[in-house]
């Protein structure tokens, strides 16, 4: 028998539709539970011990007075780690409680349990550790020539066999410098980890990837992965900073020490110590082209500062590597990227992950080559600009669409935005009355990006869905289990979404992400659509196949609303005759195609599995002389192959912009000898609504022939070439290098 | 931790002598802050809410009295033709949710550098009334602050009020700060130019360790401006009033900006206030 498994067009909540997310009005109201509102009867608190100092030896750790305090159960140390003392994403090297040795300021020292937060910091405060304070290591360059090399990547592309020598009409040199970003997701590292009966842990917490976090925490508490059981709890944001372990281990420990449930929460403070931040780089490049503007060669120079453990460093190298020289066809690239370990703080994942220290250099450079040879900005990105068939620096061909040239067009054929009312919100400065037009100039700046899609660099990436078909109170109705994070993207919605249009059900609910099925990887890498996406729409096929089979007649058939349908249209059977009190229940672990590794010492390889792409256009209005900025529109243009969701990736574009342009003229963790001065958000300023301006969107939906439903992922590009056209806009508007971002107002007024 | 919580303004100042480390609090916009963080732990707190006679205002002879726990909403709102440039600055403050809770006696009471009512206080001549048991004095707003968070409040005493000249002059206020809205000033300066005394009134806020004004620069601008002609203010007199603003500042570099970005910021921002002031007597836009 064959059976089509084409899905109709459209179905109600279905792909493509704007479906309503389920969390939608229970955040707005405030009535979401997240996982800081974790509650158990008996729970004790936890509460951390952190190093004072980048980097010192331990010398003792008193903690008897912590343990006198009445309310206190537990006061633990490395010595009180039962499995694996160190956990890692890749490389097993961070301790779950410092060793003999502190190698960041923050580090975690020692953990408590009371009866009540504020006993169990108290308890903290009276453990006295004696350090021994070493001078720290925090400038990436030192960390360079000591040694302390996380990862060299090269990427060695030549456009003539054997040909080494760069030398072009045009030549374009540059240094800038990215500072460190905060994710700042709003609701900090918390979770509840209860002791169960069969001596294993339940641990309730807001992460990205349940089983990497599965796989971390059973090693270090020495239990087998089945008695560490782990379950989604409302996640208030990730961008990256929820890869890495937190407080999991720690609040396990105390919870198998107490045998009472523990739940930890970080403060705001302690948050931005408790999760890795956006790698600080410097990026040295020099373009050479002909002198109409045609890129010869790209050389680069990347050096990523990761801080004291490797954490995703590796791989943040790789991208910024791969994806080093942006959308454009070079024939001779020449990039040398490098992650150092130093005494700052750990970095790792945050949207964009390498691309974007990357993509403000390059496309930095790109207007200063557009300035050199007399070209209009976009005309000159539009004539190297990259297309289906071009060849990556890495040798890798790029199959699907990579509209570089379109998108670049579309942001400039917008109109530009009137001129400022003279409303004072709209006013550099806002409503502090710094200026009524005075020094006040307009600029408008472009950038592109390019991002890769899902792991690379042969990762055995994959997805299980787990989809169960049945007739629930007279209906048929669907179950969809994964393991995959909804970080409030929307993933619940999505899943859905899919379950509805493949097998033309409408009640479709979605159960809690858990360690009860398989891994779905990681919410990160703009994957999760595509990846658990495409596990649910395998299963949901599986799940399809199976009843069909039941009809026992051959044909086309399809389940639209309910029913079997034949290719005339003519309702075959209902679901719920066909189903009758059965269940059919389907697990698939789904692939997307195979990636391979980079050759380690040219760089080539297929290393990736989609690229993405998005284009910016920034409109400002710079107070010149006081150097304060007022973005006045971002027109942004992107490919998402398909829109699953339309509100959503709209959703995902706005605040991926945000986030961009935030890296451009506000957000950073300021960070002097390894010490962070501003961890608060007094001080670490994030966008608020009179800094995000309104913003031009135009979605482009080219399928891509290898992703399911053609989907692109959406996630990350907004991020990426936010940051340079603000600058590039400011640029325009003051005519100051800004070779660093952050840009600050005394870097435009001094 | 004890809830003091007086009825009236009698009770307000007998709890206070009583318990005189009680912390007061108005709008709790720094005291919860300070609490969340673990940076104080008083013995007991003071809520001044209940007392409506800090929530009044009203004239007193050639005077505006403004009772401590006036809100920045309600100076914006009921107030903002006769404090034009503390309405200004209370423009500034936080987002409305602060601005609907905070108030400048909790300003005051805090005395921080960057307290955003300060520099538009010092350049209007304000005075602080200050009481306790013992009696009331008002106290010049330029005499009140003697460091960073500190004052010359001795622990027995509350802030009744302050009191503004009850005809203002022109009045400006601007603040910079590194985002559009709910920021702490990086710099402020306010600007009280009195053409029937033909005195000129300055404040500089987060430029020092304490709320400052600009002593030079106001005798200055006092002898220069052209007060008999009205005529244009001469692009040197700006310049120079400009930079005496700077250099009265005694900044520091830390994580809101440089020093000497500071010390350029306030002179351009005293240019501009100068010239809007000026021209435009009414004030606030
Ligand atoms: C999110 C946020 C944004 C902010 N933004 C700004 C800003 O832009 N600009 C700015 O200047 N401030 C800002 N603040 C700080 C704060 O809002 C102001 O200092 C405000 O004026 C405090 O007023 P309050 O009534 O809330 O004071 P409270 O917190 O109640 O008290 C502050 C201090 O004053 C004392 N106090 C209060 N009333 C009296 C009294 N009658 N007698 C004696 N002592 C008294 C208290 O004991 C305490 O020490 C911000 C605060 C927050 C949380």
């Amino acid at each position: 028998m064959t059976v089509s498994t084409v899905a109709p067009a459209t179905v109600e909540g279905g792909v493509g539709t704007s479906a309503r997310r389920p969390d939608g009005i229970l955040k707005v109201a405030g009535e979401f539970a997240y996982s800081s509102d974790l509650w158990a009867d008996e729970m004790l608190w936890g509460a951390t011990v952190r190093s004072p100092h980048p980097s010192a030896e331990i010398r003792a750790i008193d903690i008897t007075a912590a343990v006198a305090l009445p309310g206190v159960y537990a006061v633990l140390t490395a010595a009180d780690v039962p499995g694996a003392r160190h956990y890692g994403l890749e490389v097993v090297d961070q301790p779950v409680l410092a060793i003999d040795e502190v190698r960041y300021e923050g580090e975690p020292v020692a953990i408590v349990a009371a009866d009540h937060p504020e006993t169990a910091r108290r308890a903290a405060a009276r453990i006295t550790v004696e350090y021994a304070v070493r001078a720290p290591v925090t400038d990436p360059e030192d960390a360079l020539s000591r040694g302390d090399l996380v990862r060299h990547v090269p990427v060695r592309r030549f456009a003539s066999a054997g040909g080494t020598a760069l030398t072009a009409d045009v030549v374009v040199t540059g240094t800038y410098e990215v500072g460190m970003q905060d994710q700042a997701f709003l609701g900090p590292e918390s979770g509840l980890a209860v002791p169960a009966e069969d001596g294993g842990i339940d641990l309730f917490v807001a992460t990205q990837w349940l089983h990497v976090d599965q796989k971390q925490v059973a090693a270090c508490l020495g239990l087998p992965a089945e008695k560490v059981r782990l379950s989604l709890a409302g996640v208030g944001g990730a961008f990256g900073a929820r890869e890495d372990l937190s407080m999991q281990v720690h609040a396990s420990l105390l919870a198998l020490h107490t045998g009472k449930p523990v739940k930890m929460v970080y403060g705001r403070e302690e948050s931005f110590f408790g999760h890795v931040h956006r790698h600080p780089a410097r990026l040295s490049y020099e373009h050479g082209a002909t002198r109409d503007g045609k890129l010869l060669y790209v050389k680069a120079r990347i050096v990523l500062d990761g801080g004291a453990y490797t954490s995703s460093t590796p791989a943040v190298v790789a991208n910024a590597a791969t994806l080093g020289v942006g959308p454009y066809d070079v024939p001779t690239v020449v990039v040398e990227a490098y992650g150092v370990y130093t005494n700052n703080p750990p970095c790792g994942a945050m949207r964009g992950f390498g691309a974007v220290q990357a993509c403000f250099a390059y496309e930095s450079q790109m207007d200063k080559l557009a300035a050199e040879v007399g070209l209009d900005p976009v005309e000159l990105r539009r004539r190297n600009a990259m297309t289906t068939g071009s060849v990556m620096p890495t040798g890798q061909l790029v199959h699907g669409p990579a509209p570089v040239a379109d998108l670049l067009a579309l942001v400039r054929d917008r109109p530009l935005p009137p001129a400022a009312t003279g409303d004072p919100r709209e006013r550099p400065g806002g409503v502090a009355n710094t200026t009524r037009g005075e020094g006040v100039v307009r600029g408008v700046g472009y950038a592109i990006g390019i991002k890769n899609v899902c792991f690379s660099e042969g990762f055995d990436d994959f997805a299980t869905a787990r989809v169960r078909l049945s007739v629930v109170g007279g209906e048929p109705a669907v179950l969809v289990h994964t393991a995959a994070a909804e970080v409030g993207q929307g993933l619940v919605t999505v899943q859905a979404q899919i379950a509805r249009t493949e097998l033309g059900v409408t009640k479709v609910t979605v159960a809690t992400a858990d360690t009860s099925v398989g891994s779905a990887g990681s919410s990160s890498a703009s994957r999760q659509t595509y990846m658990t996406g495409g596990a649910v729409r395998a299963a949901c096929q599986a799940v399809k196949a199976t009843v069909l089979a039941r009809v026992g007649r051959a044909g086309e058939l399809a389940l639209v609303d309910g029913k079997v349908v034949a290719s005339d249209g003519a309702v075959v059977a209902s679901l719920v005759d066909l189903l009758g009190n059965d269940v059919v229940e389907e697990t698939v672990e789904w692939r997307h195609k195979p990636t391979r590794p980079l050759d380690p010492v040219t760089g080539q390889g297929d290393a990736h599995v989609q690229y993405a792409f998005a284009a910016h256009r920034a409109v400002v209005d710079v107070d010149t002389e006081l150097g304060l900025v007022r973005v006045v529109e971002i027109a942004t243009a992107q490919d998402v192959g398909k829109a699953v969701n339309p509100q959503a990736v709209v959703g995902q574009i706005q605040g991926g912009t945000a986030q961009g342009l935030g890296l451009a003229v506000m957000e950073e963790v300021q960070v002097v000898d390894g010490v962070i001065r501003n961890p608060s958000f007094t001080d670490y300023l994030i966008p608020t609504i009179l800094d995000m301006p309104p913003m031009a969107v135009d979605v482009l939906e080219m399928g891509d022939p290898d992703a399911p439903y053609g989907l692109r992922g959406v996630g990350e590009p907004p991020t990426i070439s936010s940051t340079p056209a603000v600058v590039a806009a400011i640029r325009a508007a003051t005519g100051r290098p800004l070779t660093r971002v952050p840009v600050r107002p005394e870097h435009i007024a001094l | 931790m004890e809830f003091l919580q007086p009825a009236d303004w009698a009770e307000a100042l007998a709890v206070k002598a009583a318990h005189p480390d009680a912390l007061p609090i108005a709008g709790g916009t720094d005291v919860m802050v300070d609490l969340n963080f673990d940076r104080a732990r008083p013995g007991a707190l003071l809520d001044l809410t209940r007392v409506t006679d800090l929530t009044d205002w009203g004239t007193d002879g050639d005077w505006l009295r403004v009772g401590a726990g006036v809100t920045y909403r309600r100076l914006i709102d009921e107030l903002a033709g006769r404090v034009p440039g503390l309405a200004l600055a209370s423009r500034t403050v936080g987002s409305p949710q602060i601005r609907n809770r905070g108030t400048v006696g909790g300003n005051l009471g805090s005395a921080s550098p960057a307290g955003d009512a300060h520099p538009a206080l010092l350049a209007a001549g304000a005075l602080v009334e200050l009481a306790s048991v013992r009696g009331t004095r008002r106290v010049p707003v330029t005499e009140y602050f003697t460091g960073p968070k500190r004052s010359v409040r001795t622990p027995d005493e509350l802030i009744a009020a302050f009191l503004v000249p009850a005809r203002p002059g022109a009045e400006q206020f601007a603040k910079v700060g590194t985002r559009n809205a709910m920021v702490i000033a990086v710099c402020s300066f306010a600007l009280s130019l009195d053409a029937a005394t033909r005195t000129v009134g300055t404040g500089i806020g987060s430029a020092g360790p304490t709320p400052l004004r600009a002593t030079e620069a106001e005798a200055f601008l006092a002898a220069e401006l052209p007060w008999e002609t009205r005529g244009a203010v001469p692009e040197s007199v700006a310049a120079r009033f400009g930079e005496l603003v700077g250099s009265a500042a005694r900044p520091i570099d830390d994580v809101r900006g440089s020093a000497d970005y500071r010390r350029h910021a306030l002179a351009v921002l005293a240019r501009r206030a100068l010239a809007w002031a000026w021209t435009d007597p009414g004030g606030a836009v």
